[in-house]
């Protein structure tokens, strides 16, 4: 494979569910691409789509309308049967998710469920299957692997629960590993560890992550590139130090302000007023338009486009770039 | 901010609480040491925050505080009285001047009551409002947290997470208390609610003289609202002390890997990792001498054995641990903890931009 071909490319995609007040698009017209060995960051507030899109990204989530293209390796996930996904899911792309409760069988060891994972997408037999759970388990830093693979979920810590559900995603040896909120019900100290591990593994293995996070810490750590979700839309798209070091969407810059200063030297916060739109009330023209400080006439009306600010660095947003627009004077 | 003056509202001394909980087999009986003789104080209009691992105690702490959990030792004087030789009515009369605000507000409000209903009830069961009173108190309220009148006829499954927060804080602001015990408000919240809150509780404070005990594990908050810091390590404090002595002088190993631990919003600015290994042991076995031996770098013999002492450790801070004076330095930020200056200028055009359009908007 070329370093230049994306391992997933993402081309339209849309999700939607029907409700009782009508169709909502959770996901609306998404495109992105996530190389080799790259670590795709994407943020947003609760409700902004995260979930949904990387779910939907494996076909996981029931009952939806999706449409658009997911392509892994060139082949297009949407048009696979059924089985097909079966094999992939959990093989070639591995997940973690925020409760490793959901994805952790509670009355079956852990050594068990790493097993059948491991026999379920390769044809090896027990002994080796085992040898390579208790390998497994080992490079994710839990102590005593071997008597580990005797325990059952409710025995271990939620630090520990969540390494599992990380040795389990891994044993398949996944290409690109999908993580929804990994460390989000954690201490920042065990945080802050299974950061820590899932660095060094991409750093092995060269595996692409795509991680899911509300937390702009977690993403400036963590990522080389970041897509801010808002809405159901990407909104911004950029190299994490483009990112953090020149934000090209009103959204993005409220998220940084919402958040305490990084010295502590700030007296009072800035919030974004209001509140994310309900996905059936969408307003017209620009989705951000009416938390938007930075609104002129046209947002109201018309949706801005994500496009290229920069090389690499995408916006939707009619005002980008911001620091030239805003500081030239006659707004309006 | 308002700075604290130097009375005492709330005292603590050597508070602690013990569990009784099932052992191995069902007949056995095991003692469960979730707050081990804590004491502090806080100020009136003061902000004191308890921070640390899930499970080191912080919400047994302000449970004893609001008189949800019995203490199974310690006293806690409140406005000079000691709030466990009283009557049940004197009692009952102090503790509405304690008031508990949690994490997930939805659990604590009753979903067939309205709005105005769950407000007006703490300030009618106090007799601090009568029938006819109540709905102009309501409507104070309301405004007070940043609601309309018209949300009292509403209820709670229609608000958002961050509204409920502010009909819980209303709620509690209903019987008029001075200290309020706030159990992680804004940890289930998304930061730009979060920052709503957060900027809520602190012109509260402004405005009413109001204290609080801010129980959180988000470190950045902590640094933005409070006036002092306690850092909890299974059942103890290890330090604490004013917040600057805390975050730019982190004397307690402990403290500092916490804080070392916290994600930075910038690129390459947290320190290489300093990463504490292992989890926080079962309080049902808590390690012999300094409990955080076996976590500490910098732990040696004597630590097995003795328990370290809270001692005064300058600028107004208390640490327990034998080493303090001898660990190197600890240097809290580093030096790439700062936004780019493109992002700087941005921030500062946004901030105006929101305060311009928040004063057109309240304006008209
Ligand atoms: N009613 C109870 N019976 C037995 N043990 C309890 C009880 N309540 C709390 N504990 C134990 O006491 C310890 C401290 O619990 P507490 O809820 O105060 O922790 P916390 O610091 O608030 O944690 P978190 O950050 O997860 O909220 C824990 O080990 C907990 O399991
Ligand atoms: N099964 C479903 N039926 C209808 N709406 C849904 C369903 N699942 C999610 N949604 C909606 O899709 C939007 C995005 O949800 P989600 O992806 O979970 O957000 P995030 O992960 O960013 O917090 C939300 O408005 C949510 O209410
Ligand atoms: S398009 Fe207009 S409303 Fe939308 S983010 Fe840009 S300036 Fe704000
Ligand atoms: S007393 Fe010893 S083990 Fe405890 S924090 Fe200090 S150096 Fe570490
Ligand atoms: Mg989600
Ligand atoms: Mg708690």
């Amino acid at each position: 494979m070329t370093p230049d071909v994306p391992l997933i490319e993402v081309r339209g995609l849309r999700v939607g569910f029907h409700t009782s007040g009508g169709t909502v698009a959770a996901v609306d017209d998404v495109d992105f691409s996530v190389r080799t060995g790259e670590t795709l960051a994407i943020v947003g507030e609760s409700g902004s789509g995260k979930s949904v899109m990387s779910l939907s990204l494996l076909r996981l989530v029931p009952s939806a309308i999706t449409s658009g293209e997911i392509l892994f390796h060139g082949e297009d996930l949407l048009a696979k049967p059924a089985h097909a996904m079966r094999d992939i899911r959990g093989g070639r792309i591995g997940m973690i998710f925020q409760e490793p409760n959901t994805s952790l069988n509670p009355v079956q060891t852990i050594g068990d469920q790493i097993v059948e994972a491991i026999q379920l997408h390769e044809a090896v037999g027990k002994a080796a299957a085992r040898a390579r759970a208790v390998e497994v388990l080992e490079l994710t830093g839990i102590p005593s692997p071997k008597a580990r693979m005797r325990s059952y979920p409710h025995e271990l810590s939620g630090g520990m629960r969540q390494r599992a559900m990380i040795a389990m995603a891994l044993a398949c040896r996944p290409e690109l590993l999908i993580a929804d909120e990994p460390t989000t019900a954690l201490d920042v100290t065990v945080q802050a560890q299974i950061l820590d591990l899932m660095r060094e593994l991409k750093a092995n293995s060269g595996a692409a992550i795509i991680l899911i996070t509300h937390d702009l810490g977690v993403v400036a750590e963590m990522a080389d590139r970041v897509a801010v979700m808002y809405a159901g839309r990407i909104v911004e798209i950029a190299p994490v130090t483009d990112l953090f070091d020149g934000p090209e969407h009103p959204y993005t810059i409220g998220l940084l302000s919402s958040m305490p200063s990084i010295d502590g030297d700030s007296d009072t916060l800035t919030p974004i007023e209001g509140s994310m739109p309900d996905p059936l009330a969408l307003p017209a023209g620009c989705r951000f338009q009416p938390r938007c400080p930075f609104a002129i006439k046209r947002c109201a009306v018309e949706a801005p486009p994500l496009e290229t600010v920069r090389p690499g660095h995408l916006s939707a947003c009619w005002r980008a770039p911001l620091l030239e627009t805003l500081t030239r004077g006659g707004q309006q | 901010m308002t700075s604290p003056n130097n009375a005492t509202l709330l005292q603590v001394e050597g508070l602690s609480k013990k569990f009784s909980v099932a052992g191995r087999w069902p007949w056995q009986k095991r003692t469960l040491s979730a707050v081990n003789d804590i004491s502090f104080s806080i100020a009136p209009g003061e902000t004191l925050s308890l921070v640390g691992e899930s499970g080191c105690g912080k919400s047994t702490a302000g449970r004893m505080l609001v008189g949800l959990t019995a203490p199974s030792a310690g006293r806690i004087l409140f406005e000079g009285q000691d709030l466990s030789g009283q009557t049940a009515s004197q009692q009952r009369a102090m503790r509405r001047r304690i008031q508990l605000i949690f994490q997930d507000p939805y659990g604590s409000l009753n979903p067939r009551m309205t709005v105005g209903e769950l407000i007006a009830e703490p300030a009618l069961l106090h007799g601090l409002a009568d029938r006819r009173s109540a709905n102009d108190r309501v409507a104070e309220l309301l405004g007070l947290v940043g609601l309309a009148k018209r949300h009292a006829g509403r209820y709670p499954h229609e608000f958002s997470g961050g509204q409920r927060q502010r009909i819980g804080i209303a709620r509690a602001l209903a019987v008029e208390p001075r200290l309020i015990v706030c159990d992680e408000p804004v940890s289930a919240l998304d930061v730009s609610v979060q920052a709503q809150i957060v900027n809520l509780l602190q012109s509260l404070q402004d405005r009413l003289g109001l204290s609080y005990l801010f129980i959180s594990h988000g470190l950045s908050v902590v640094r933005h609202i409070s006036h002092r810091v306690a850092v909890m390590y299974l059942g103890n404090i290890v330090e604490i002390g004013p917040k600057a002595a805390i975050f730019d002088q982190p004397s307690h190993p402990y403290t500092r890997a916490l804080l070392a631990a916290a994600p930075v919003p910038r690129p390459g600015a947290r320190q290489a990792s300093v990463a504490l290994a292992g989890d926080m042991p079962s309080p049902l076995d808590p390690p012999s001498g300094c409990r955080f031996h076996p976590r500490c770098p910098f732990a040696i013999e004597r630590c097995r054995r003795e328990i370290p002492a809270l001692t005064p450790g300058g600028d107004g801070r208390l640490v327990a641990c034998h080493r303090w004076q001898e660990i190197p330095a600890f240097q809290a930020n580093a030096p790439g903890a700062q936004h780019a200056p493109k992002t700087t200028r941005l921030l500062a055009l946004y901030r105006q931009a929101a305060a311009n359009s928040n004063s057109r908007m309240s304006s008209n």
